[in-house]
């Protein structure tokens, strides 16, 4: 075999076995979802193998779904602000201090040791009826009944925001350590104040670790069943929760797919939208 | 009093001192360079003029006023980095323009100053462009057109030479010094490189260890070194113990082993204070190696046997042993260079040697 041959495959070689994976676990499913979005669950609770559209007519048409996948892009969307305004300050501090930045990087990774459930758990022992807030505003006597803080709206976003931080301040960070912090001197030294030589050069220069951290948590967010599962109230179920309902609870999997698929279409749009503004390139940075 | 003045200034970091109780003046429109290797405290001493950081004790003053609670922004100066410091997210036009944005200018005035300013750095037709699609040296004349174009009061030159390569560093120099001779700013430089020093300056600070070894012209530190830091840092030396007997109006008589009795020309040994202890300081490239049949006026002449030769070119670089010392030269070459093992004569002239105050350790 000619070097040039060998030189060809090289790279399918060593990428086969990823290749593989993806495709058995991701490609492969995928498409039985698809096929599966087409079928049919008869009162039986069989479900009818054959080309029906009524699962898509059904997640297109109904209001109820919509109205949900509307709430769940306004949930994504406040999480994904408070996120960036929140996590901002803290990547800035970790980039600029002259201390130990592995070590704040270390504390700031220490959540994910701790699953995801617990965490969220862990807010029903702060904010719950027999809680730390409420013990605390009962022995003050500032309330004589304890007040029900959880399942509404605010603390699903306060569980998704305690959850999706850590994205965010990871993906500033990382745009701001690429940021020379001599280039804030040279701002000041040609006349421009400390938030003046911010807002001209760290700002706009950090805008794409923003917007990769921003798409992370949006994602993420939007994806999510577990959240308001736990810290949600009857009428805070997001998208994610219809395909759990569906699937789960009513063996539904054909409306269960179909549902799934939208999701993963919206998404999907909005990531491609991403992409055409501000290019894959940064986010992969900001995971690596 | 000068366009920057500092005056016992000191800097320390937690327990490092990076500055000990500076003071210099330096002159309007005058070309001064910071000279010493890393760590010695050059940077540091540019920052606190700049109003990076703040000095630990001492005043700064420029155009005779105080500014150590001036902020950097009010002060007024043109700073340069290594790295250029170019915005990346601006165009050429907007980066030169950025400093004037704070100053009150029509848009037809700034207009005009950033064309005027990218003729004088002679990269006119670069506005639009972004700095990444500059060469290195390009970026440069936009950081140094970027830092004038506000017509600061001083410029601040933080190495701004040494990320580029050899050869264009050398235009650079010539570059860098007609454009502050055209615009008569005073300007402070800081490097570690003694070439840039000497060619470029109008007078140099030799420091050391955050201590300042010597101010003076290029010809002033480069001839009568002040210490033997000096001595070792600007060129090549070869200094030896000696002992100075008799200060006399001729000169200074220095006693060595081999060399025997060695007149040094007064002024090129002004630290000298009288007889004691002294050390000869002799320029590598003052000491001419020849055969030994040649005859030379004027000069010592001493047989030496050369010991490794680097050739460099147009000239060699000779370590040549005499007695029991090793000395370097560095001599043009003349048809060949010497060759190792040769037995070659090595001579100089006394009034080409300085010498230092020193105890012979």
């Amino acid at each position: 075999m000619s070097v040039e041959a060998r030189e060809r495959r090289q790279p399918w070689i060593l990428l086969s076995p990823a290749l593989t994976a993806i495709g058995l676990l991701l490609f492969v499913p995928l498409a039985f979802i698809v096929v599966y979005s087409f079928w049919l669950r008869t009162a039986s609770g069989a479900d009818q193998v054959g080309f029906y559209l009524d699962n898509w007519n059904e997640a297109l048409t109904d209001p109820f779904y919509r109205d949900i996948l509307f709430s769940t892009l306004r949930i994504a969307a406040i999480t994904t602000a408070a996120c960036a305004v929140l996590g901002y300050p803290a990547a800035y501090f970790i980039a600029r201090s002259d201390g130990n930045k592995a070590l704040l990087l270390l504390l700031l990774m220490l959540p994910f040791w701790i699953s995801y459930i617990i965490r969220t758990m862990s807010w029903i022992n702060i904010l719950g009826v027999s809680g730390a807030v409420n013990w605390v505003l009962l022995t003050l006597g500032l309330t004589s009944e304890p007040v029900q803080m959880l399942y509404n709206e605010p603390t699903v976003i306060l569980g998704l925001v305690h959850f999706l931080l850590p994205f965010m301040v990871l993906n500033v960070y990382v745009a701001l350590e690429g940021i020379d912090v001599s280039l804030e001197d040279a701002a000041c030294s040609l006349g421009s104040t400390r938030w003046q030589a911010f807002r001209e050069v760290t700002l706009p220069l950090s805008l794409p670790g923003l917007a990769a951290g921003g798409l992370l948590c949006f994602v993420l967010s939007a994806g999510t069943y577990i959240t308001p599962l736990i810290l949600g109230g009857p009428t805070d179920a997001m998208y994610a929760n219809l395909v759990f309902e569906a699937i789960i609870t009513q063996l539904n999997w054909p409306l269960g797919s179909a549902l799934s698929l939208m999701l993963l279409a919206v998404l999907g749009t909005l990531v491609l939208i991403y992409n055409h503004y501000l290019g894959m390139g940064q986010l992969m940075k900001g995971l690596g | 009093m000068g366009a920057v003045s500092l005056t016992n200034i000191v800097k320390r970091f937690g327990s490092f001192t990076a500055v000990h109780r500076m003071s210099m003046d330096i002159p309007e429109g005058s070309f001064v360079t910071l000279l010493g290797p890393s760590g010695c405290g050059k940077t540091t001493t540019l920052r606190m003029i700049a109003g990076l950081i703040d000095p630990t004790e001492g005043e700064i003053t420029i155009k005779g006023q105080q500014v150590n609670d001036v902020p950097i922004h009010k002060r007024n100066l043109g700073l340069v980095f290594q790295n250029y410091a170019l915005f990346p997210h601006k165009t050429i036009a907007q980066n030169v323009a950025f400093g004037l944005k704070y100053r009150n200018l029509t848009k037809a005035d700034m207009d005009r100053k950033v064309r005027d300013v990218l003729d004088l750095v002679q990269l006119p037709h670069v506005a639009e462009r972004y700095p990444k699609q500059l060469s290195g040296g390009q970026q440069q004349r936009i950081a140094l057109a970027r830092a004038i174009v506000i017509e600061p009061d001083v410029l601040l030159l933080d190495e701004p030479l040494s990320a580029l390569d050899a050869n264009l560093r050398e235009d650079m120099r010539v570059e860098l010094k007609r454009i502050q001779q055209r615009i008569g700013i005073t300007t402070v430089f800081v490097t570690h490189d003694q070439s840039e020093a000497l060619a470029m300056s109008d007078r140099v600070v030799v420091m050391s260890d955050g201590r300042i070894e010597q101010i003076g012209t290029p010809e002033e530190v480069y001839n009568t070194p002040a210490s033997e830091f000096v001595s070792r840092f600007l060129g090549i030396s070869n200094i030896l113990d000696a002992t100075c007997t008799e200060l006399t109006a001729d000169g200074l008589s220095l006693e060595l082993p081999v060399f025997g009795r060695i007149t040094v020309p007064k002024d090129r040994a002004p630290h000298v204070e009288g007889p004691g202890p002294a050390k000869l300081v002799i320029r590598a490239e003052k000491l001419l190696l020849a055969d030994s049949s040649q005859a030379m006026e004027g000069r010592l002449a001493l047989d030496g046997v050369v010991e490794a030769v680097v050739y460099q070119g147009q000239a060699a670089r000779y370590f040549v042993r005499i007695g029991d010392r090793q000395l370097q030269a560095i001599n043009m070459i003349n048809e060949r260079p010497f060759q190792e093992g040769e037995t070659v004569s090595v001579r100089f002239r006394p009034r080409d040697c300085a010498a230092l105050p020193g105890a012979s350790a």
